[in-house]
């Protein structure tokens, strides 16, 4: 469905542009579309088949194919060194994995979802973030911790946490959250080759998403820079910040408020430590207002560190208050309609980009 | 499944007749361990079987995993062609499980929670520093041996000296490993610099063994300019990459899981090398300890564990700490294979390493070492240990079961060492670090912009921002500052 709405935008766009002008970079006119696993696995291979140190960890990544298929193929591909299946140890295998990269080698660990690397957080915080620097650059830990994070459908307080704030509060980390299959693809491959260590945040239900790719990004050198944003739709009313599902609920949103004349300009963050707030900023700047989504707890969240940088640099720009959409302060409940209330909706965003504007949300 | 009964006599007498175990027992020979040995009598589950010689098929493949049947995922086909061995009497009911052949038995029998004599230790030189007869152990140089009991004497020192530095006020922290000689030294020695060594913090004298200089020791814990951390970190985390030491961490047990990620990575490149990770009888109550061990025996990763046993954890004695036979009992749950040592004994803990070390390298396979000791010292410089035990007790470990006097003995008694030596060496020690310590005191301090690198590989711009601020109003107001960091 997402990808209709993509090409309704995308004609849009191009009866606006004029012919000579070339198409929006981002949806070339190639319509080739690749699911948002296939991505993963597409940039899991290249990169390992690119250098010989990239090697996968987990429980399930190998004969299982992985617990959502993300690595499928993989082990019949690169053999059992460097696919391993690991034992039901978080701490354990985030452990072994950080001491791998101390060595020298890449691992890329997989968590079936983030909720469960709370058991391994203190490898990912104190083993892997803070050692170059305790080091003094002696140690590098170039290794990569991806998986499923935030809500998924009826899966219940300890398997829809969304981590993104955790992990970007943490100086040494670098965190991403993708939403497109390009994002996939061009992100993950920058986390592998990144010296650093990357927190990679997918999403469950966005898996089986489909979006367009362009050659560009099916080549197998291509890559995205970590720490820049992406607007996908521009705009000069409000500013609507969000990352991973949240970007295509924050689309919809645009769709729906153009219909009431409010030119929406939705952002991508792509990149949530660092976050390029030169970008957030000079986008409230141009439209002086600014809805935050995510779906996590509000408290001390993405949103709030959005706030304060749009505070800091640009407070004479804006002309209402900062609106703020994340999840509810609760432990995700399972009943699907008190879940379909736990997390933002579209009329969420909606209703905040008007009031923003200060219009009548009735 | 199979259970036994407390009283492993039992076991040995009902074994005993049917299948001679007791003959089999004698004739076992030094790469098992005492402990293991011993608790070949607990392996009702795992029949030794394959072990006996009146049972061993000429195919069998088992003996070169040492004395335990090793039971991978497609061995049942040597373990079928034993059962067809086992006497009528035994039983004849077997099952297969998942993991291997498991044999019934009608008796209701629950496994002891500890075996009824601890498991033994291994010891080669006696309190007075003389060898046992029959002992076993890898012989050593004079060579090699007078520059072990060197650096014991050095780290002894080092220790001294530097605990007298903090109780001056002039460095902030200091952590002494006296009473652990042996177990740093003679395991360094018996190692080879291309072993990689995960440490906790109480190993200096590994770092010492592999030349790490009484200066940079002074320099990391003055924290100064030249200091390999930067000023980062507490002192006594040191580390340095070419001396093949990762870097000390406060946080316990972390290391040994690192340990086994680094050997999976070594026997992958297929070097000549294993990793070695040294932790405390309370590190291995941490969730970090059980999980590595059972990832280096899955994954079959040369790994050297060793554990200083040194019966005190802060202020928790090991009876508040576990309740297992102390460690090397743990290796056999997890499938590794351990052995039990008198850590204070430089000689047995040099041979018991070296032997660990081969079958590391050789034969890709865990060795847990669990060297039994005491810590002499208080846990840190902010502890008084003397709170919550006895000062005879320590008193009486620092002096007579003190490892230095033990292995100076030996040297002795073999024509290596004179009390001239003694004394030259003990004044020179003790002269050139008071030099390195009053050099350290004096160096400047790390500069400012070492507050800001290595956060990531290549700074950001937030924090090349925040550098820039911090010395524009370091200039500022320049008498709200030290004067001692250069900027």
């Amino acid at each position: 469905m997402l990808g209709i709405v993509r090409q309704k935008m995308l004609e849009q766009s191009l009866k606006k542009i004029p012919p000579a002008v070339s198409v929006l970079r981002s949806y070339s006119s190639a319509a080739k579309q690749m699911t948002i696993r296939d991505a993963l696995n597409s940039a899991l291979d290249e990169e390992m088949s690119a250098d010989s140190k990239v090697f996968l960890m987990g429980e399930e990544v190998g004969e299982y194919q992985g617990a959502y298929k993300i690595t499928k193929g993989l082990l019949d591909k690169y053999g059992p060194e460097r696919v391993l299946d690991t034992p039901i140890t978080e701490a354990g295998f985030t452990g072994v994995a950080v001491g791998a990269a101390y060595y020298g080698v890449k691992p890329v660990v997989e968590f079936m979802t983030f909720n469960f690397s709370m058991q391994a957080i203190d490898h990912i915080i104190n083993s892997a973030a803070k050692t170059n620097y305790m080091s003094s650059g002696q140690i590098s830990v170039p290794i990569v911790f991806r998986g499923p994070n935030g809500a998924a459908a009826g899966v219940g307080a300890q398997h829809s946490q969304c981590y993104a704030a955790w992990y970007a509060s943490c100086p040494g980390l670098k965190v991403l959250a993708p939403y497109s299959s390009e994002d996939a693809r061009g992100l993950l491959k920058a986390a592998i080759r990144d010296p650093d260590p990357v927190v990679f945040l997918e999403n469950e239900l966005l898996y089986g998403e489909s979006f367009p790719v362009s050659d560009e990004v099916l080549d197998s050198s291509f890559c995205l820079p970590i720490g820049k944003a992406k607007i996908e739709r521009k705009g000069k009313d409000v500013t609507i910040a969000a990352y991973s599902k949240m970007v295509g609920y924050a689309l919809k949103a645009a769709e729906t408020l153009e219909k009431d004349g409010i030119d929406a300009e939705v952002i991508n963050l792509r990149s949530i430590r660092p976050l390029d707030r030169s970008m957030i900023n000079a986008s409230v700047r141009k439209t002086s207002r600014l809805v935050t989504v995510e779906e996590a707890f509000p408290q001390h969240g993405v949103g709030a560190e959005i706030c304060v940088s749009i505070v800091e640099e640009s407070f004479a720009y804006l002309d209402a208050p900062v609106e703020r959409i994340a999840g509810a302060d609760v432990p995700m409940p399972y009943a699907a309609n008190l879940e379909r209330m736990a997390v933002p909706q579209v009329e969420d965003i909606v209703r905040a980009a008007k009031r923003t504007c200060y219009r009548s949300v009735s | 499944m199979a259970f036994y009964s407390k009283n492993p006599r039992n076991i040995i007498n009902n074994l005993k007749s049917k299948v001679g175990l007791w003959s089999l027992m004698k004739q076992s020979h030094g790469t098992c361990s005492y402990s293991s040995c011993l608790n070949t009598i607990h392996l009702h589950r795992f029949l030794p079987l394959t072990t006996l010689p009146q049972f061993t098929n000429p195919d069998s493949i088992s003996h070169k995993k040492g004395h335990f049947p090793h039971f991978q995922r497609f061995q049942s086909t040597t373990t079928e062609k034993q059962i067809d061995s086992v006497p009528n009497g035994e039983q004849s009911q077997v099952l297969d499980f998942p993991g291997g052949k498991v044999v019934f038995s009608p008796e209701m029998r629950f496994l002891s929670e500890s075996p009824s004599v601890y498991s033994q230790c291994y010891r080669v030189l006696d309190d007075n520093g003389q060898l046992i007869s029959h002992s076993n152990f890898v012989p050593v140089s004079e060579e090699v041996a007078v520059k072990m009991y060197s650096n014991m004497v050095t780290l002894q020192t080092l220790d001294t000296i530097f605990y007298e530095a903090q109780r001056q006020g002039r460095i902030s922290f200091y952590v002494i490993s006296i009473g652990e000689e042996a177990i740093n030294i003679a395991s360094a020695a018996a190692l080879t610099s291309d072993d990689i060594v995960f440490p906790q913090y109480r190993e200096p004298g590994v770092l010492l063994w592999r030349g790490f200089t009484l200066q940079e020791f002074a320099n990391q814990c003055f924290g100064n300019k030249a200091d390999y951390g930067k000023g980062r970190q507490m002192p006594i985390h040191y580390g340095s990459n070419k001396l093949n030491y990762f870097t000390v961490a406060s946080t316990i047990a972390t290391q040994i899981p690192h340990a086994v990620g680094a050997a999976y990575s070594l026997k992958i490149d297929k070097k000549d090398a294993c990793a070695v990770t040294y932790f405390g009888d309370g590190g291995t109550s941490e969730g970090d300890f059980h999980a590595a061990m059972n990832f280096v025996a899955v994954t079959e990763s040369p790994v050297i564990f060793i554990c200083r046993n040194n019966g005190w954890a802060i202020s928790t004695p090991t009876s508040d700490q576990f309740r297992s036979d102390g460690i090397a009992v743990r290796g056999q749950a997890y499938g590794v294979q351990s052995i039990r040592v008198d850590g204070n004994d430089a000689l047995a803990m040099y041979s018991a390493v070296h032997s660990a070390r081969h079958m590391a390298v050789n034969e890709h396979r865990p060795i847990l070492i669990e060297a039994v000791t005491y810590r002499v010292g208080h846990h840190s410089t902010s502890d008084d240990s003397t709170k919550y035990r006895p000062a005879n007790e320590i008193e009486w470990w620092r002096m007579a079961r003190d490892p230095v006097t033990r292995f100076r003995k030996w040297i002795e008694i073999n024509g290596w060492w004179g009390s001239e030596a003694e004394s030259q060496l003990r004044s020179s020690i003790r002269s050139q670090l008071l030099h390195a310590i009053q050099i350290a005191e004096r160096a400047e301090k790390p500069p400012v912009n070492d507050l800001f690198t290595d956060v990531y590989d290549n700074i950001p711009s937030n924090l090349r921002e925040q550098e820039k601020l911090l010395k524009e109003t370091i200039n500022r107001h320049t008498k709200d500052y030290p004067a001692d960091v250069p900027i």
